[in-house]
């Protein structure tokens, strides 16, 4: 066909020309794909109205303010089955947050550890941190869950026969019992001190930085840092005559009273979720760390700088480039894996008002609408946080 | 005496000194290089020899492979109870599934491995015909599984145990590639609304745990559905887990995309290629390549969480050991169920990422430092 005539065919049916010029084509694809998505949501709610209608039920928060009448054995904020099912999902959300804060510390210091191990030269300890890693990250995280609640439960002793440890630790299977401090004023003074040597801590390393930077002196900043943080607290703590008297739980009947417990729930849990993210870390500390050239390495020692600082001051800050975003959205895959709590009783969110308001109430929309609406925001602020953090050790470029 | 004398380059080769090859010095590099390597050793070694002789003990020597109950376990041996899984074999590998009807898992079961054959291996005579199998394969096996059309019907509740295990993963993993490549192509797309919802979609997804949208499906998913329709509770989970997987996917493939030079498309365009046509013949063969270590680790992950179907009540292995440790005659054996049901999904995975690194080392094409 010539030109002409191709010329003539668009003429006769304007709709094909629409069609073959780009641009427009653009819209009315989009155009189809607008209304096609928009029915779709359409008929969805349209759907959920007909249904709701149907049965007599209505879309309201209102439930949230009535009592939960159900107990939640483990809280850090006052709770009773006369609270509130909002407070049981404060309770829920506070204890999602305990697990998932505690697992991301374990999971960060086991990880390096893996990571480390996995590029030592001594045969051995590679070899075993390989295993570990293999066997982890190819097991589901809901049965090592289960894996570690099991054990505790049925492999540690009754309260009775408590393995102790120290003076006043007691592990068994109904949870870890341990001292509880109880602050005397006096512990405000040291309490002070440790939070100026925080604050001291951050001032003397950017100092000491900015010094080396200009004229390179060189001052022992970690052990300055610790003295400021640890030692001078610790020290304050005992002349001050250790102002913490410690409430050691006893035996009592069947189980230990007084004290603090960690309950099994969450050991396993924190345990569990810790152990199969340390796993991921791993292999990502190893790979951002074999992934910094070795000619930094070589450069490093040409200069004269030690193999330690080298370390500090050379591989490190160019490794956590790497390592940073994957391990992000490890965090996040923490957060995310802990609502497997519910797999064995431990009351985070999706137990809590997920779990037992939503069958008390039968208001499955809201509730389900919550929880959803509670992980995005998680998974929105540590990603918003991680972003943060990364870009300020991102390379600056000219 | 006097050395042999050689004339010059006659002398024989003589072997490395012992301290610079063969195991001594293999040993030495690796093991003593230094005092701080020795300490790592000695400690290392410590730690094998506690802990391997009493988990060999527990898992070989000491563990009891027959008997009527618990009772009857803890009698025989010290070790393991292995009597309580072999009771429960059949339930771990088929769920409720009728017993005359069992051939027909069991062809499904050989069928798939068909199927897996030219999709694995390239190298095999009249693949293409194989791929065309491969893709009718999933309807064929959940005709043979549901039945209908002259097949005894089971209803989907009867599912359970390895079966139920196999039947999401493969389900989640075949459609979830499709799906996720297709939100991957949308999220890079440059129509607007498009980008906009694939991205909608794809960060949704991958904000919430998978247990929220199975807990969506199993309680309000009937609220979104024409009044009077029922779902058949596992295919809304497969539509859940499979729509959860492609969110991913969908990551993975938009990472292999960006790493594909722009000059790439351009080409394409120059030579007049459409979109479509440039995506399927140019981008995507390099895409998909450099994404096989991700796309195969999300099939892991979504292999793995197949176990969370057990919390809205079906039963997989997970849920088959544990309805089992409900019976009093076994109560108390949850490390047992466990290492099994461990030990069938180490056995999968692990078989799933060495495939993954022999694929890398197949497609690589001469790139690599």
């Amino acid at each position: 066909m010539s030109e002409a005539a191709h010329a003539a065919m668009a003429r006769r049916n304007p709709l094909a020309r629409l069609w073959n010029d780009k641009e427009s084509r653009q819209v009315i694809i989009q155009i189809i794909s607008f209304v096609l998505i928009f029915a779709f949501f359409f008929m969805m709610v349209r759907n959920a109205v007909i249904n709701l209608e149907a049965i007599g039920k209505d879309i309201s928060l209102k439930f949230l303010w009535q009592p939960s009448s159900y107990d939640i054995n483990q809280s850090l904020i006052e709770y009773s089955s006369r609270s509130s099912h909002f407070r049981a999902m404060i309770v829920g959300i506070l204890n999602t947050l305990l697990v998932a804060v505690f697992g991301i510390a374990l999971a960060t210091i086991l990880g390096f550890l893996l990571g480390i191990s996995r590029l030592s030269k001594n045969w051995i300890i590679n070899k075993m941190a390989y295993v570990y890693i293999e066997y982890v990250r190819n097991v589901p995280v809901l049965l090592h869950i289960l894996l570690v609640h099991g054990m505790i439960i049925n492999l540690l002793p009754l309260p009775r026969a408590s393995l102790t440890i120290g003076d006043g630790a007691f592990l068994n299977n109904r949870g870890f019992f341990v001292p509880k401090p109880d602050f005397e004023p006096l512990f405000l003074a040291v309490a002070a001190l440790f939070l100026g040597g925080v604050a001291f801590a951050f001032w003397f390393r950017k100092y000491a930085r900015m010094v080396q930077d200009q004229s390179g002196k060189h001052y022992p900043v970690f052990w300055i840092c610790l003295a400021a943080v640890a030692g001078v607290p610790l020290l304050a703590y005992f002349v001050l005559g250790a102002p913490i008297t410690w409430e050691i739980p006893e035996l009592q009947g069947f189980n230990y009273k007084g004290g603090m417990v960690l309950r099994p729930e969450f050991i396993a849990l924190w345990l569990a979720l810790s152990i199969y993210t340390a796993a991921f870390i791993g292999e990502i500390v190893r790979a951002g760390i074999s992934a910094v050239d070795w000619g930094q390495n070589e450069a490093a020692s040409a200069l004269g700088i030690t193999r330690g600082r080298t370390l500090h001051l050379v591989v490190i800050p160019q490794a956590l480039r790497i390592i940073v975003p994957p391990l992000t959205s490890q965090y996040l895959n923490l957060t995310k894996n802990s609502s497997l709590a519910i797999a064995i009783g431990y009351m985070d969110i999706v137990a809590t008002i997920g779990g037992i308001s939503l069958n008390q109430t039968g208001r499955e929309m809201e509730c389900m609408a919550l929880v959803l609406a509670l992980y995005l925001v998680f998974s929105l602020l540590i990603s918003a946080f991680m972003n943060w953090y990364n870009r300020r050790i991102k390379l600056v470029e000219r | 005496m006097s050395a042999p004398q050689y004339a010059p380059g006659k002398h024989p080769d003589l072997p490395a000194p012992s301290t610079l090859a063969g195991p001594l010095a293999w040993v030495r590099a690796n093991l003593l290089s230094s005092p701080s390597n020795i300490t790592l050793t000695l400690l290392s070694l410590w730690f094998l020899w506690s802990v391997i002789p009493g988990a060999l003990n527990w898992f070989f020597f000491d563990a009891v492979y027959s008997g009527e109950n618990r009772a009857a376990c803890r009698a025989a041996g010290e070790g393991a109870c292995w009597a309580f899984i072999g009771e429960y074999l059949k339930l771990f590998t088929y769920g409720f599934y009728p017993e005359e009807s069992r051939w027909r898992v069991n062809l499904a079961f050989v069928l798939m491995w068909l199927a897996l054959v030219p999709i694995l291996f390239d190298r095999v005579p009249h693949r293409k015909y194989g791929l065309y199998y491969a893709a009718a394969f999933p309807f064929i096996a959940g005709w043979l599984l549901v039945g209908g059309l002259g097949l005894a019907p089971v209803t989907t509740d009867k599912f359970g145990g390895i079966m139920l295990t196999l039947v999401v993963g493969v389900t989640g993993i075949a459609f979830s590639l499709p799906i996720g490549i297709l939100l991957a192509l949308g999220r890079s797309s440059k129509l607007t609304i498009i980008r906009v919802f694939c991205v909608g979609f794809i960060e949704f997804i991958r904000g919430v745990p998978l247990i929220t949208l199975l807990f969506v499906a199993s309680t309000m998913l009937s609220y979104f559905l024409p009044p009077g329709t029922n779902f058949d509770l596992l295919l809304r989970v497969l539509i859940m887990v499979t729509l959860f997987a492609s969110g991913y996917m969908a990551e993975v493939i938009r990472g292999g995309l960006q790493a594909i030079p722009s000059g790439q498309t351009e080409a394409a365009d120059a030579l007049g290629l459409k979109y479509w046509q440039a995506m399927r013949l140019i981008v995507l063969p390099q895409a998909l390549k450099i994404s096989i270590p991700g796309i195969v680790n999300t099939f892991i992950g979504l292999y793995k969480d197949t176990t969370l179907v057990i919390i809205i009540g079906l039963y997989d292995p997970l849920g088959i050991g544990r309805a089992a440790l409900a019976n009093t005659s076994w109560i108390g054996l949850s490390t047992e169920v466990y290492i099994f049901v461990a030990i069938f999904f180490f056995v999968s995975c692990f078989a799933m990422s060495r495939y993954s690194l022999y694929l890398e080392d197949k497609l690589e094409t001469g790139h690599k430092r």
